[in-house]
């Protein structure tokens, strides 16, 4: 190849330095995931934030699957519009993928064939590597060919965005510890890539990137992981769940850490059990049975897995059995869109089974998030004994985000909430009173309980879903009844004071009062800042406040309180945080505008601000017209 | 529930081992109808854990919903009882015990709750060897919604109302013997002097053992042409042997004929003494149980007593490798792993 450059002087090119998004356009099941997590973590321990998102189909091989990885030195990791540069390695895709390369950007292919002539467009860079070609030179078998043709094209990435050689080789030492043998041919692949495209083009390109000091002390790791591992350290000790997509990830990450960290040092047993079940109806009830008995229990789901447990979750509520749920949502319903995101079980949850129920939820938005309150929901269904509802969603569990590092307080106690020993019953029968279950001594709707074994005499009750009495015993009684479910109420009152507060995130004009609110939560939330960061440098300031429990702290009803018109942003197609709101604090509704984004693509902050601003213009527009005609 | 039973007792009531008296292993008062065959299964709990000398609070009880599964209001007052949601005792029970296995775990369903909407829980329990006695109270009917037919009616009984079942009957025995169940026994609620040992054997044995007792419905289906009626089992009964429990502390003194009996010791050393009544039958012969009870139900008898079990049982506990202490009894400082070591995950990514 004779000219080392192929950009065309009329073609526009975009210049950036640590501003940039790269897609990966694969095929499942090749390999790619893995060379192409390798990019990111490059991009991470050159201290520039990433945030990269694999995007792929509900098929274990052969379909098309994406990762796409964007670059912010301003910190932004909200999925961003607009490709920079488009890696494609896949024929089926190509067509949609050379159309989404923005104008000036990249177009990375591999050029062992010509590029069909379809794909040529006038307004952006081709860069052909002969990745086939030179695969079928170095290497003889097949899978080789194609598990190295990923190493080599990440090779050819280091040297076209100027990302330090040395920083991937040590990642490839990192990645095959214990495999040494493997370490120098992966090692050869990349400089391959990487001489290849130094020998070609310029490099590297305009837009690049630079080592910077902005990564700290964070971590890079998915919310699945965090909560795996939150489940060890808060001590859970039974895990029965049923696999699905995407909350597969959890249990095994449990698996995981317990397996290191909770192995009896005598004996060589484990303290903790594990079972996968035949459904989820028998993941929940080994919970809830294990729960009842004292030991700290959960299990991991989905959507649909949620669906199926609703029955035993009314059971949990009613017979204030404990219990943890994790539920790493997807695109509903029904089986819906299994491999991509959404924030589709707020209601589901919120109102899980028969009869008036109600949950406890938390909304983790990144993964040290999903570590604090995992670790929180064990703490929060021992004192509340209610289940609780931890909603993830497939971006936040699979995807790796940038968060703060994990931190456990040593001197922290679990916290098992109102439960009596023997020591605790006798001390009581002395004091001439009577042990109720139900008995609610101290007005927070919270009764005292005991686990099955404790006394030979005292505390045994029987649980059940039926109504009952305080002192447990069966009653129809309509009044005993009412006095019962109107307890389990005051109860969720006693939750608000205990659950998370959300997050204020003020507007940035600190003179002036905002009357516009936006209200958001989980994965909204890097998106919805960046965001407000835009629309606040066009002079339009909002005020945020971010989500993190349900029952509502009485945070929330004074935000929607305190502004004239709030958006409130849903990752689903019903807006089910905004009916929860109205539902659930008697919210004025048109004061509360849907923000909706659910193509099971994690929401961006170029539709939060355009939606945002289609809004506030439309309204003044009306408003004005209004005005106009009165005045005529 | 509305009215209170006596609280007397004769001041002599003899006491078991541990000074309990059989009014300890009583329950609150039945509200099942007079007659129903599942107050004497209740009954014969009560007798088989005050002979054993079972502390009653480290007794767990558990059930799903119907008649059977009200039952473990009736018995062991001093024990914890969960009744959870139909068909779904066996994962209630497995947690349960996976929270804490020095507790026995007794789980009382119908044949609704075992072989309709419990049936892939049934299943999956006999899989994983759960250490518990599932005993399902069958009277082939669905008694507390009024008599309709179950999975167990056999083909050609008649109900009540006169209908006659055209469907294959699951048998829960059977279909124990092929999931690898360790103990599989059949009883009639009417037979205390046969349910009683099956029960205390039951309750010896580490592993999951299973009584299928048939007990007939008085209100429902107790009619002529019934074949879960009173008249019918009584009828058509027939014994694999005679037996006699004898738990691990007690001496061994019972003697049996020479030829005609066979014992059994299970894990925990207990010995179970049977006086054949069926020549050659062999408990611990999984096959042979199968196709004597197939041989027996061509016949239109049904086959009750121990049916198998499996001497050096391997249960869910000893499968997956759980620690030897409940797990409910462990703190802080042996499952949280502090947060030195959680900095060193850390590393792992960066």
């Amino acid at each position: 190849m004779s000219n080392k450059t192929n950009t065309k002087s009329k073609v526009p090119t975009l210049k950036s330095v640590n501003e940039l998004v790269i897609k990966f356009a694969n095929v499942n099941g090749t390999g790619s995931a893995s060379a192409n997590n390798m990019f990111a973590k490059a991009i991470f321990r050159m201290g520039i934030p990433v945030t990269p998102k694999n995007i792929f189909p509900s098929n274990i091989q052969g379909l098309p699957t994406w990762y796409e990885v964007r670059i912010s030195e301003k910190g932004y990791q909200g999925r961003r519009e607009g490709i920079d540069m488009m890696v494609a390695v896949n024929p089926q895709s190509m067509d949609k993928d050379v159309k989404s390369v923005r104008a000036g950007g990249y177009f990375v292919y591999d050029s062992t064939r010509p590029i069909d002539i379809r794909y040529i467009r006038e307004d952006i860079h081709y860069i052909g590597i002969p990745l086939t070609d030179i695969c079928r030179q170095e290497y003889t078998d097949a899978r080789q060919r194609q598990l190295f043709k990923n190493v080599i094209y990440i090779g050819a990435l280091a040297a076209l965005l100027g990302i330090e050689f040395n920083v991937l080789s040590d990642l490839v030492g990192d990645q095959f510890k214990g495999k040494q043998k493997l370490i120098a041919p992966n090692i050869h692949a990349l400089e391959l890539g990487y001489q290849y495209a130094n020998n070609h083009f310029d490099c590297p390109l305009a837009i690049r990137v630079e080592r910077r000091d902005l990564v700290k002390d964070r971590i890079l790791t998915t919310g699945n992981n965090a909560t795996g591992l939150a489940a060890v350290y808060a001590g859970a000790t039974v895990a029965a769940w049923y696999p699905i997509t995407p909350s597969t990830s959890v249990v095994e990450a449990f698996e995981k850490y317990a397996s290191r960290l909770r192995i009896d040092a005598g004996t060589g047993l484990k303290n903790y059990a594990i079972v996968q079940a035949e459904d989820e109806l028998s993941a929940i009830g080994m919970v809830i049975g294990a729960a009842w008995n004292g030991a700290r229990s959960f299990t991991a789901t989905s959507g649909p897995g949620i669906s199926l447990m609703s029955e035993f979750l009314g059971l949990a509520y009613f017979a204030e059995v404990p219990a943890v749920l994790i539920n790493v949502q997807r695109a509903g319903p029904s089986t819906g869109m299994p491999t991509r995101t959404q924030q589709p079980d707020v209601l589901s949850c919120a109102y899980a089974s028969h009869g008036d129920t109600k949950h406890v939820l938390l909304f983790p938005s990144n993964p040290k998030e999903c570590f604090d309150l995992t670790a929180e929901a064990f703490d929060a269904t021992d004192r509340l004994q209610t289940p609780v509802i931890v909603m993830p969603d497939l971006d936040l569990g699979m995807n790796d985000h940038l968060c703060e590092p994990f931190t456990w307080d040593d001197s922290c106690r679990y916290d098992r909430g109102k439960v009596l020993n023997a020591a605790q019953l006798d001390e009581l029968s002395a004091r001439g009173k009577r042990f109720g279950r139900y008995n609610d001594v101290d007005g927070d709707g919270i009764c005292y309980r005991t686990y099955p074994g404790t006394h030979p005499t005292k505390g045994a009750f029987f649980t059940r879903g039926t109504s009952r009495d305080p002192y447990a015993v069966y009653s129809e009684d309509g009044d005993v009844y009412v006095e019962n479910v109107n307890r389990l109420n005051r109860k969720f009152i006693t939750a608000k004071q205990i659950l998370p507060a959300p997050e204020q995130v003020p507007a940035k004009n600190t003179n002036k009062k905002s009357e516009v609110g936006v209200i958001y939560y989980g994965t909204s939330d890097a998106s919805t800042r960046e965001a407000l960061d835009i629309l606040a440098a066009e002079g339009v300031f909002i005020d945020g406040l971010r989500i993190k429990a349900f029952p509502f702290h009485s945070l929330v009803e004074q935000f929607i309180h305190n502004h004239q018109q709030i958006f409130v942003i849903d990752q689903n197609r019903d807006g089910q945080m905004r009916t929860l709101l109205v539902n659930e604090l008697d919210a004025q509704p048109s004061k509360l505008i849907k923000l909706l984004s659910y193509d099971g693509m994690p929401i961006t902050a170029q539709n939060i601000r355009q939606q945002i601003e289609n809004h506030l213009f439309t309204e003044k527009t009306k408003k004005k017209t209004a005005n106009t005609k009165r005045g005529k | 529930m509305t009215f209170i039973r006596p609280d007397f007792r004769h001041p002599q009531s003899p006491k078991n081992d541990i000074g309990y008296t059989s009014k300890d292993y009583e329950g609150a008062l039945s509200t099942l109808c007079a007659g129903c065959g599942h107050d004497s299964i209740s009954a014969a709990l009560i007798q088989a854990c005050f002979e054993m000398s079972i502390e009653p609070h480290k007794v767990a009880k558990i059930s799903g919903i119907g008649c059977s599964s009200k039952t473990p209001t009736y018995f062991l007052g001093n024990s914890h009882g969960f009744n959870s949601v139909h068909g779904r005792m066996p994962s209630v029970t497995t947690g349960a015990n996976l929270a804490n296995r020095e507790l026995k775990y007794v789980g009382v369903s119908g044949d609704g709750d075992s072989a309709s909407i419990g049936l892939g829980q049934f299943a999956h329990v006999v899989r994983r060897n759960l250490n518990m006695l599932y005993i399902v109270e069958n009277n082939g009917c669905y008694g507390l919604t009024k008599g309709q037919m179950s999975a167990t009616t056999d083909v050609d009984s008649v109900n009540k109302s006169g209908m006659l079942n055209e469907h294959q009957p699951i048998d829960l025995v059977n279909l124990a013997l092929e999931l690898g169940a360790t103990f599989v026994a059949r009883s009639f609620s009417g037979d205390k002097g046969q349910l009683v040992p099956l029960m205390k054997a039951a309750m010896s044995h580490r592993g999951f053992a299973f009584i299928d007792v048939v007990s007939p419905c008085v209100t429902f289906n107790n009619n002529v042409g019934s074949t879960k009626s009173y008249d019918y089992i009584r009828e058509h009964n027939e014994a694999t042997s005679a037996l006699d429990f004898v738990p691990m502390k007690d001496e061994i003194t019972t003697s049996y004929e020479q030829g005609a009996s066979q014992e059994v010791t299970l894990h925990d050393g207990s010995v179970i003494h049977l006086t054949k009544a069926i020549s050659g039958f062999d408990p611990c012969d999984r096959r042979a149980a199968i196709d004597a009870i197939k041989d027996h139900n061509e016949r239109g008898e049904i086959l009750t007593g121990l049916l198998y079990v499996d001497t050096d049982p391997t249960d869910l506990h000893d499968m997956s490798g759980t620690s030897c202490k409940p797990l409910n009894s462990l703190n802080e400082d042996v499952l949280c792993p502090g947060n030195a070591t959680l900095q060193s995950i850390n590393e792992s990514f960066r």
